[in-house]
């Protein structure tokens, strides 16, 4: 794969996607036939492919669990790695009552799993949507539940997240450090998988209007990354979550006032206050797409603010003509 | 030409802990011909027993005498280690910043003037990497020391640096190692941290569990030896390996844990610095807000020097080696609830 990579015109399963008929995609592997596939089984996929409620965990915490649980609570025994990931407690508190949204609310169906590496670092890339970030926790999710290894998906968040008080220091806890290359580079070499939505508050706040069309990848910060680290970018495409909360206005001063990036206004909130923060309960599908290899650039390419833009686009692309595929193959938001 | 090998060595801060201790190690080094320790007032009298050849000069280092000293003992190689990231108790903030910062110009200046000075050791300290929200997780080397980040004794450290940066601009032919040391913990060892952390109520960051990094003080004396007998220029960090979170920490010391609003924290901590008990400043709190982790890969691959304690047994190390007794006893809670569950 090089960076002058030519563009090509994909045709899509279906028309009247909102994003018109014709798009271009960068291309991939040249000799990778099979990119128009929504869905791709490599030969190493041992994850099944299904939506829905697969891969739950039998059965309620045991008792003698809870109780060691919170032994090693009170004693302070437990592991914290160097970003403040606490495994155990992830497990125990964090993930379960999210795993109730993820199967009953949204009903999220994670398709194309056996495109995670089973070991080893890679970088997942997706769209950012939802006014609250939900979308990304429910990729962790989806990365959790579908990897034969459990594997934890951490993701990068911005600097407002780690300065709030609670929400901070859950994000740490629960895995999460901030979006900045030095803390992405030493995780991707560590051989974590790691989550970015590189459009950041411009894509969490995008008004309904602009659903699935994908922001301005921010400064191509991940690209470098994963060159440096030399590990692949998987595409990923979350659909579902930017109809969750459809913003209809933006209370800017308030925002200020609150030092928010926006205040959202949506058909229900602030209007029917607290009620109005519920999710609307769409059916979601998050979509891990084909790895995008980055070993063939040599280390100097992440100075290289041509081929890193380039490799940012290809990425935009390929995860813009994955929802829209998705898009076209969807009947009803709200069963998918 | 190879690295001569040291061997009429300078100490600086032989008051301290770790300078103490620097100079017991050295003066029992049959290696080095003069071994003297500086400071304002001399070391505890057992380590001084135990000193070997080591010679003790009561001088102050914001003193020209210090140059006198330098040239007349013939010292080849001089061991910053009086600096202070961080004093444990109460003490006046300029009297602090003085022997940090003017200290340090002075005895620098006198390494400059001295031909016959070939390598420099400074203990620096972690806390010029700062604390924030915007901070990365982990800080390497390079991570560029901004100047809005460190604040009080931190910002002296920053500035510390800055003036050593200076002499090795001026005098390329020093060799200088300049050690970024975390929070040192220990039996032995008196540092803002350790009293914390025997308070029998901890006061925290509403709302934060901060990530705590410390190093033992038998790890932080070897990797300051090896720095003055070995050629090992550059910058590197000196931490234990792992990471606690503050609460994690509170809990294993078995203190109650006083989570107070963010604006709370500094009336408290007048408080606690009238009553003498322990300094409580703005970098100290931020620490509290946000932790520090380095980043130990150059220490342990191009320094050569691998920390034996862990973060958690150093901690442990600590709690016993100071007789910190848990107030609240975590084991015999979690043994009543499983009697409780049980039932």
């Amino acid at each position: 794969m090089t960076s002058g990579s030519s563009a090509q015109v994909i045709r899509l399963h279906r028309d009247g996607s909102p994003g018109g008929a014709s798009a271009r995609a960068a291309a991939g592997d040249p000799d990778d036939a099979d990119r128009h596939a929504s869905v791709v089984e490599l030969p190493t996929s041992s994850a099944p492919d299904s939506a829905g409620d697969s891969g739950a965990a039998g059965g309620g915490v045991s008792l003698d669990r809870l109780l060691t649980f919170l032994r090693n609570r009170l004693t302070g025994d437990y592991d914290v790695d160097e970003f403040g990931f606490d495994p155990e407690l992830t497990d125990t508190l964090v993930l379960p009552p999210l795993k109730l949204l993820y199967d009953k609310w949204f009903r999220v169906g994670a398709v194309g799993a056996g495109h995670l590496p089973a070991d080893g670092g890679a970088l997942l890339v997706g769209n950012h949507s939802g006014v609250l970030p939900i979308d990304s926790i429910m990729t962790a999710l989806a990365v959790h539940e579908q990897h034969p290894q459990r594997r934890h998906l951490r993701m990068l968040g911005a600097d407002l997240v780690f300065k709030t008080p609670v929400l901070g220091t859950l994000a740490r806890k629960s895995g999460q450090t901030l979006a900045c290359n030095p803390d992405a580079e030493r995780l991707l070499r560590a051989g974590e998988l790691v989550g970015v939505w590189p459009e950041g508050f411009k894509g969490v706040g995008k008004p309904f209007s602009a659903r699935y069309k994908l922001q301005r990848f921010g400064r191509g910060g991940f690209a470098s990354a994963a060159i440096r680290a030399g590990v692949p970018i998987i595409p990923v495409a979350v659909v579902g979550a930017e109809e969750i909360y459809p913003k209809i206005g933006d209370i800017k001063p308030l925002a200020r006032l609150l030092g928010l990036p926006y205040f959202p206004v949506t058909p229900f909130f602030p209007l029917l206050g607290p009620l109005g923060a519920v999710p609307l309960p769409t059916k979601w599908t998050i979509e891990f797409g084909e790895p995008i290899l980055t070993d063939a650039y040599e280390p100097e390419a992440a100075d290289d603010p041509m081929r890193v833009f380039n490799l940012n686009d290809q990425v935009r692309e390929a995860i813009q003509q994955m929802l829209y595929r998705r898009l076209a193959r969807r009947r009803n938001i709200f069963s998918g | 030409m190879p690295p001569m090998p040291p061997s009429n060595v300078l100490v600086t801060g032989v008051a301290g802990e770790l300078g103490s201790r620097l100079l017991a190690r050295l003066g029992n080094n049959p290696d080095l011909n003069r071994v003297v320790g500086v400071d304002t007032s001399p070391p505890r009298p057992e380590i001084l027993r135990r000193a070997g050849h080591a010679e003790f000069v009561r001088a102050d280092i914001r003193n020209p005498l210090i140059a006198k000293i330098i040239e007349s003992a013939k010292i080849d190689t001089v061991v910053h280690a009086s600096t202070h990231a961080h004093p444990a108790g109460p003490t006046r903030r300029v009297a602090v910043k003085e022997v940090n910062v003017i200290g340090t110009m002075r005895l620098l200046a006198a390494c400059q003037k001295s031909p016959l000075v070939r390598k420099l050791v400074v203990k620096s300290s972690a806390a010029v990497y700062g604390a924030g929200a915007r901070s990365p997780a982990v800080f390497s080397e390079d991570t560029e020391l901004g100047p809005t980040s460190p604040s009080g004794y931190a910002k002296d450290a920053v500035e510390m640096e800055g003036y050593v940066r200076g002499l090795m601009r001026r005098r390329p032919d020093i060799t200088v190692t300049m050690g970024r040391f975390a929070n040192i913990v220990g039996p032995d060892v008196d540092t803002v941290l350790t009293r914390y952390f025997s308070l029998p109520v901890v006061p925290t960051v509403l709302g934060f569990d901060s990530r705590l990094q410390v190093l033992h003080s038998s790890d932080a004396l070897a990797a300051l030896e090896n720095a003055t007998l070995e050629d090992r220029p550059g910058v590197y960090n000196i931490a234990a390996d792992g990471v606690l979170t503050l609460g994690q920490a509170i809990r294993r010391a078995g203190r109650i844990e006083l989570p107070l609003p963010r604006t709370a924290l500094p009336s408290v901590g007048k408080v606690l610095r009238s009553a003498r008990i322990v300094d409580f400043s703005a970098d100290q709190v931020s620490l509290l807000n946000f932790g520090r982790v380095v980043d130990t890969g150059r220490l342990k691959n191009d320094f050569g020097y691998t920390p034996r304690w862990s973060t958690r047994d150093a901690f442990d190390d600590y709690l016993t080696g100071r007789g910190v007794r848990p107030i609240v006893d975590g084991e015999r809670i979690a043994g009543a609830l499983a009697a409780v569950g049980r039932r």
